[in-house]
């Protein structure tokens, strides 16, 4: 490999100088790989943890793998440019009284050069495009919506859907095996995976749990699924990440995850508090068709695929509840 | 870059630039006024918020559009949206409907919630739900999302002769729903309507339902 240390000067140089040039190359090297095989381990171990959108669920922690993965490939790189720089800013940097400095050879035509620079981006483009496609799918789908048929479904043996509906401006949620009450509060049961239905009744919106690692389009007339195991109890935030109106900025609302128990305790009181409104929604579907006049109502539910069952992917929710 | 593609770009650039800050002028300056119920308020005492609700405004830039009105502490009614209340005090309002409704889009909207006691007064008579596929629907709703507050609105008979400018008279066919609730603490809430009301736009959203001074507006909450 050829040196990329600058000749101090045309005219200065002499035979003796670039005899005891030293070996700029494996300066460089030997030092990029101390530091990266450093510094990479501290970061993951480190930062790691803590970088977004945390440990909240599974699909959460999947994010926050794929973010690692991505910073541990970039920071050598980084390293490696911060490294060039600095070494040329101490090692050849113009001296006081002393010669310009002038350009190396050019790396235009250096076969070794230009084949490491395609094999080394090759390998690292490659390796992504092949690790990002498998997160695309694992775990849980990544927790983005995967449309009406995801090409993930859940092997737990307890599934608990909720649909999302997106409406200009909020988001409310509706529990079909809890007699399909409709509520703004979303609450979740810890380690139990959640198959969020979402849907809209007008515009596009985006459903955006950004603590659960969950992103799913609203649309309307659609199901998107999007899935998820939460592993940590505590709050999450909901937010509409599609530009749907006036009040889009506005739209947002917090989540809670809880236990089990405390899960069944709220669904089961909210069931009887919401009971009579209950009563006056359409039967449970997985879309709606809103009336494009707008100012009527009655375009709920959408009556042509109407709701037959609660899908659970051959699961069982969590407590087997009658429909109401 | 040939000279005449760099001098249009540069007009081009020109233009937008002009046009953005025209705009932005615009709207800054077309802001509706705000109604101040903090002025002078002591505290410990309730604030009372008048508000009436119409299908057509009558008269404007767009007279068919359905709007909110606010009446101010001396009895004026002012076509804006923006209205200002003291912070942690008992708000008391009462909102004259003056127009027709529908069946909800989604009646989950049709509960009252956030309001003292889950509950509302239509006229007169205790409410905590409307059932709006029954009788003359729903008009419109008063919700301050981030607050939980949902107040849905009576909707009038539609073949009565109904009010079609504003500000309303009080002979007019009209639905008054009172309600209370406890203002946050100092900032800026948006309210809106929740029923897509805006007739001849696409969903019903569009419109009034998608401007400050018509179906949305902000509760400015001072310390």
């Amino acid at each position: 490999m050829s040196d990329p240390s600058p000749a101090t000067s045309s005219e200065g140089a002499t035979p003796d100088d670039t005899a005891t040039e030293p070996s700029h190359w494996w300066r460089l090297i030997a030092i990029w790989v101390v530091l990266s095989a450093i510094l990479d381990p501290l970061f993951y171990i480190f930062a790691g943890p803590h970088v977004p959108p945390g440990r909240m669920t599974s699909t959460a922690s999947g994010a926050q793998f794929d973010f690692n993965v991505l910073l541990v490939i970039a920071l050598p790189v980084m390293l490696g440019v911060w490294i060039f720089m600095i070494y040329a800013i101490v090692m050849w940097r113009a001296s006081r009284g002393g010669p310009e400095p002038v350009g190396g050879p050019a790396a235009r035509g250096n076969m070794p050069i230009q084949v490491g620079w395609i094999l080394t981006t090759t390998v690292i483009v490659l390796f992504l495009a092949g690790f990002g496609t498998y997160e695309l799918v694992q775990p849980e789908g990544a927790g983005g919506g995967q449309g009406p048929s995801p090409i993930w479904t859940p092997t737990s043996h307890t599934v608990l859907p909720i649909q999302v509906i997106g409406q200009q401006w909020k988001f409310t949620y509706r529990y079909p095996t809890y007699g399909g009450f409709e509520t703004t509060e979303l609450v979740i049961p810890d380690n139990t995976t959640v198959a969020f239905h979402v849907t809209s009744l007008d515009v596009i919106h985006s459903f955006w749990a950004y603590q659960l690692g969950v992103k799913a389009d609203a649309n309307p007339a659609q199901d998107n699924v999007a899935f998820t195991t939460p592993s940590q109890l505590g709050t999450f935030i909901v937010r509409c990440s599609e530009l749907c109106g006036i009040w889009h900025g506005a739209m947002y609302n917090s989540g809670v995850v809880v236990t089990p128990s405390a899960f069944q305790q709220w669904a089961s009181a909210t069931r009887i508090r919401l009971a009579a409104n209950t009563k006056l929604l359409p039967p449970f579907s997985y879309t709606y068709i809103p009336d494009a006049n707008g100012a009527d109502g009655g375009f709920y539910p959408d009556n042509v695929d109407p709701y037959s069952k609660v899908q659970t992917y051959g699961a069982t929710p969590p407590v087997p509840a009658p429909h109401g | 870059m040939s000279r005449p593609w760099r001098l249009t770009t540069a007009i081009g650039l020109f233009l937008i630039a002009v046009v953005g800050i025209v705009f932005t002028v615009i709207a800054l300056t077309n802001e509706p006024p705000t109604v101040d119920y903090a002025a002078g308020h002591q505290s410990g005492q309730p604030v009372a918020v008048t508000m009436q609700a119409v299908g057509s405004f009558g008269s404007g830039n767009h007279p068919t559009w359905v709007s909110y009105l606010t009446r101010t502490p001396e009895g004026q009614w002012v076509h804006t949206t923006l209205w200002q209340v003291p912070a942690h005090t008992r708000v008391n309002v009462t909102i004259y409907n003056y127009d027709s409704g529908s069946p909800l889009r989604n009646q989950q909207i049709g509960q009252i919630t956030g309001t003292s006691g889950n509950v509302a007064l239509l006229n007169g008579k205790p409410i905590h739900l409307i059932n709006s596929n029954v009788g003359n629907g729903v008009a419109h709703t008063f919700s301050i999302p981030t607050l939980g507050i949902n107040v849905p609105l009576f909707a009038n008979n539609p073949n009565a002769n109904l009010c079609a400018a504003a500000p309303c008279p009080t002979k007019s066919p009209v639905q008054v729903i009172k309600f209370s609730f406890i203002s946050p603490a100092a900032g800026q809430y948006p309210w809106q309507c929740f029923v897509p009301c805006a007739l001849g736009f696409l969903y019903g959203n569009g419109g009034p339902m998608q401007t400050i001074g018509y179906m949305d507006g902000f509760m400015k909450v001072v310390a």
